[in-house]
């Protein structure tokens, strides 16, 4: 079983990244379910999809204790979520840091030290500026595919799989930018 | 070959496959995509953005007494509008099949209640089909044709959030060939006056004994006995928790939780020692098990609010503990939903909470005006409600007050059903103002078309309708257009008309920041020198402005180059990238 979250703010393409993890899962021929979020919880809210591959799958969403890797495109929304991971469970996460509105409004303070925080409670952290990434990629849009770049070098399928997977998913004029953010995840 | 398809695509490729011609439709998340891959992956298919959900079933209506095979889907608050005509269409029932999609949004992920559509069914009569993952969503869609031809009914195909917005593996087929019925008149079955509708209902009453029987041996029910000490009766997304959480016990899976078939109830409880009913929201299904005499658990231990999940079943029922996991002992900051970087909402509502008025929202992305910082909208029940509710607060508390009462509608939302609200204003001499929020496009669910866009579901040019011409035609004399991100001019125009004693519609008219065909060049950036660092600017709650280090900062990667946040700067202390501060 292998369980998957994949966290973020709306609008930074998790639900791109969830897809593309559940297409390839196919291919390498799992039972597969992806939940996603539509709608006004996707306006710049936190946004969790959960990515799902097994032998068979019934419920297609993941709860505390549960996930086997955290794909987080922001530092806060990685602690926000770190309960869902199992305790030998692994996190990769993107250092770039959004205020939510609490924090813009100076109601609420953005926690400080997360990374660290994180790391004394968990031993697998991967931690990857994808923004710089995605920016020498070409985009800052590509956020997500140097992210998917960097799950992929720790997953178990094969790198050529992930490449055919994004072929057939990004736009094609905008497949070359994916290509290079993806080695750059990767390579990371 | 299976295909992973989220669940509102495989419904649409079941209505694809049933041989469906006309689908009629109104937004509504969690039901959207079901008519968007219509219109987009299948030319066969007659496919619209209707008014609103009234209309669309009407037409879905007129289609299947036309002969063809139709649909209409919606969101569950959408069926409240289309429960007009759904409630006699029962009585009518059918020539070509008719089913109406319905999705419900336990945990109100983009919803403004819980409602259980499942109610509706047995109120209406109409048959409730729930699959519970997307092969179903499929299959079940599929096979509803022909029930809904079989029993002369219209079927209700209840989804929801999870079911519909997740994906999972789907077996597709081909698309029958199914030929138009032949059209002819009956008045007895297809005009509903007292004397027809009468015997109707014996028939309808008849249909709904005979459907219940049908459950007992059909392709969309399924028993499943394996361990017989705990028996689960369970539907739609339920049963895919309650298979995780208690992978050994008994199941019977309703596909059809309306009507029920008494005698495979009864049957499975004659199998196992104890029986659990699973369900989210409503006690539904237990309801109708306790009225039978099968004695059932369900709500004693299971909430009626919000979704499920395999660990609550598994605490309720197994009493066992949540599984560990790591624990966060500090308080994390939420983060709501914001109106994005752009958006032209942002500046009416700098303006209205600037003037500290009493707002009467509606619903769209811009009942987020209701939270931090804007803080602007007091009310908001329902689609086109807020200018009904602006002209009950003048009749209840007088002209003095609705000085500071204004009703905020989006253009779709005001097609939908916020026009009737404008007319019962001017027609009773009312003195509301209305802000229509004109953005070009139907936003919170995802870019459609509406009739004020000009263009149909396809993309293809039409007439569009002139909201200026439209207020004008039921006798709204003051229309004023404005730009909300010319924040002096959008404050004198409100300031004006809600003095003025007679009705007045304010067009606040600026495209939604996420159409492509906006572009607003390079971002906004801080002159630290210039900036007095006192946070005006922050007030307008935009998603890309905060405080680093005590200094304001505008994030690149957010900030789409709106300049609004230039416009409220007393200091010219910001100004586009690569540009001189003015």
């Amino acid at each position: 079983m292998s369980n998957v979250m994949i966290v973020g703010v709306g609008g930074q393409g998790t639900l791109l990244a969830s897809r593309i993890i559940g297409k390839v899962a196919i291919k390498a021929g799992y039972d597969v379910k992806v939940s996603e979020v539509h709608g006004m919880s996707q306006r710049g809210g936190s946004v969790v999809t959960y990515v799902k591959y097994s032998d068979k799958v019934y419920s297609p969403l993941i709860f505390e204790g549960e996930a086997d890797f955290l794909l987080a495109f922001e530092e806060l929304e990685a602690y926000r979520w770190l309960p869902y991971l199992k305790k030998d469970g692994k996190l990769i996460v993107n250092t770039q840091k959004m205020d939510p509105m609490p924090v813009i409004t100076g109601a609420m303070k953005y926690p400080e030290n997360i990374l660290k925080k994180i790391k004394s409670k968990l031993s697998d952290v991967t931690a990857i500026d994808a923004l710089s990434g995605a920016t020498e990629a070409g985009t800052v849009k590509a956020v997500n595919i140097v992210l998917i770049g960097c799950f992929a070098k720790n997953s178990d399928v094969d790198k050529q799989i992930w490449i055919d997977v994004i072929r057939e998913t990004v736009p094609s004029k905008f497949l070359d930018i994916n290509l290079k953010a993806f080695e750059i995840g990767y390579n990371s | 070959m299976k295909k992973l398809m989220l669940g509102n695509e495989a419904v649409a490729r079941g209505a694809y496959e049933a041989g469906v011609t006309v689908v009629s439709s109104y937004p509504g998340t969690p039901s959207t995509e079901v008519t968007e891959i219509i219109s987009k992956q299948y030319d066969e298919i007659y496919s619209e953005w209707a008014c609103n959900e009234k209309v669309a079933s009407e037409v879905a209506i007129g289609a299947s007494f036309g002969g063809a095979r139709s649909m209409s889907a919606m969101k569950h608050v959408g069926l409240n509008v289309a429960a007009d005509p759904l409630y006699t269409a029962s009585y009518t029932g059918v020539n070509g099949g008719l089913v109406v999609v319905v999705a419900d949004d336990p945990g109100l992920h983009s919803s403004q209640n819980e409602q259980d559509t499942r109610n509706h069914g047995k109120a209406s009569k109409i048959p409730v089909i729930e699959p519970s993952d997307s092969e179903e969503c499929k299959e079940f869609t599929r096979l509803a044709y022909d029930l809904s031809e079989k029993f002369d009914t219209p079927i209700i195909l209840r989804l929801t959030t999870r079911v519909a917005h997740s994906q999972s593996l789907v077996e597709v087929g081909e698309r029958v060939d199914y030929k138009l019925k032949d059209v002819e008149k009956n008045p007895g079955k297809y005009v509903m006056m007292p004397a027809m509708a009468k015997k109707r209902h014996i028939a309808v009453e008849e249909r709904c004994r005979e459907i219940a029987e049908y459950g007992y041996d059909c392709p969309f029910n399924k028993m499943e006995i394996n361990d017989t000490k705990i028996g689960v009766i369970t539907c739609g997304i339920s049963y895919q928790y309650a298979k995780e959480a208690l992978p050994n016990a008994s199941f019977l899976k309703l596909g059809i939780t309306y009507p029920i078939s008494e005698k495979l109830v009864k049957e499975f409880a004659s199998k196992v020692d104890k029986i659990y009913v699973i369900e989210e929201l409503d006690p539904f299904v237990e309801e109708f098990c306790k009225s039978i005499g099968v004695d059932v658990i369900g709500k004693d231990i299971f909430t009626l609010i919000g979704e499920y999940n395999p660990q609550q079943i598994r605490a309720a029922i197994l009493g066992e503990a949540l599984p560990e996991h790591i624990e966060v002992d500090e308080e994390i900051p939420v983060r709501p939903p914001v109106m994005c970087p752009g958006c032209p909402h942002r500046g009416m509502y700098y303006i209205l909470k600037k003037l500290k008025l009493t707002v009467c929202g509606d619903i769209g992305c811009y009942t987020l005006g209701a939270l931090a910082p804007l803080n602007s909208v007091d009310y908001c029940v329902c689609m086109g409600a807020g200018i009904g509710m602006a002209h009950g607060m003048e009749k209840a508390r007088g002209r003095e007050f609705t000085k500071n009462v204004v009703a905020v509608i989006g253009d779709s939302t005001f097609i939908h059903s916020g026009i009737t609200g404008l007319i019962d204003v001017v027609y009773n001499k009312g003195v509301s103002t209305v802000i229509i929020l004109d953005n070009s496009i139907t936003g919170m669910t995802g870019h459609q078309q509406n009739p004020t866009t000009g263009y149909t579901i396809k993309g293809e040019p039409t007439k569009n309708v002139d909201l200026i011409k439209l207020a004008n035609a039921v006798g709204i004399e003051r229309v004023v257009v404005a730009d909300p991100f010319d924040l002096d001019n959008f404050e004198k125009v409100v300031r004006t008309e809600i003095e003025i004693a007679e009705p007045s519609v304010i067009i606040s008219q600026r495209p939604c920041a996420l159409l492509k065909t906006v572009n607003y060049g390079a971002p906004c950036i801080i002159e630290h020198d210039k900036c007095k660092n006192c946070k005006m600017c922050m007030g307008i709650g935009c998603p890309a402005i905060f405080v680093n280090d005590g200094s304001v900062r505008i994030d690149a990667s957010q900030c789409n180059g709106c300049t609004l946040c230039m416009n409220v700067c007393k200091f010219g202390a910001i100004k586009k990238a690569g540009e001189e501060c003015e």
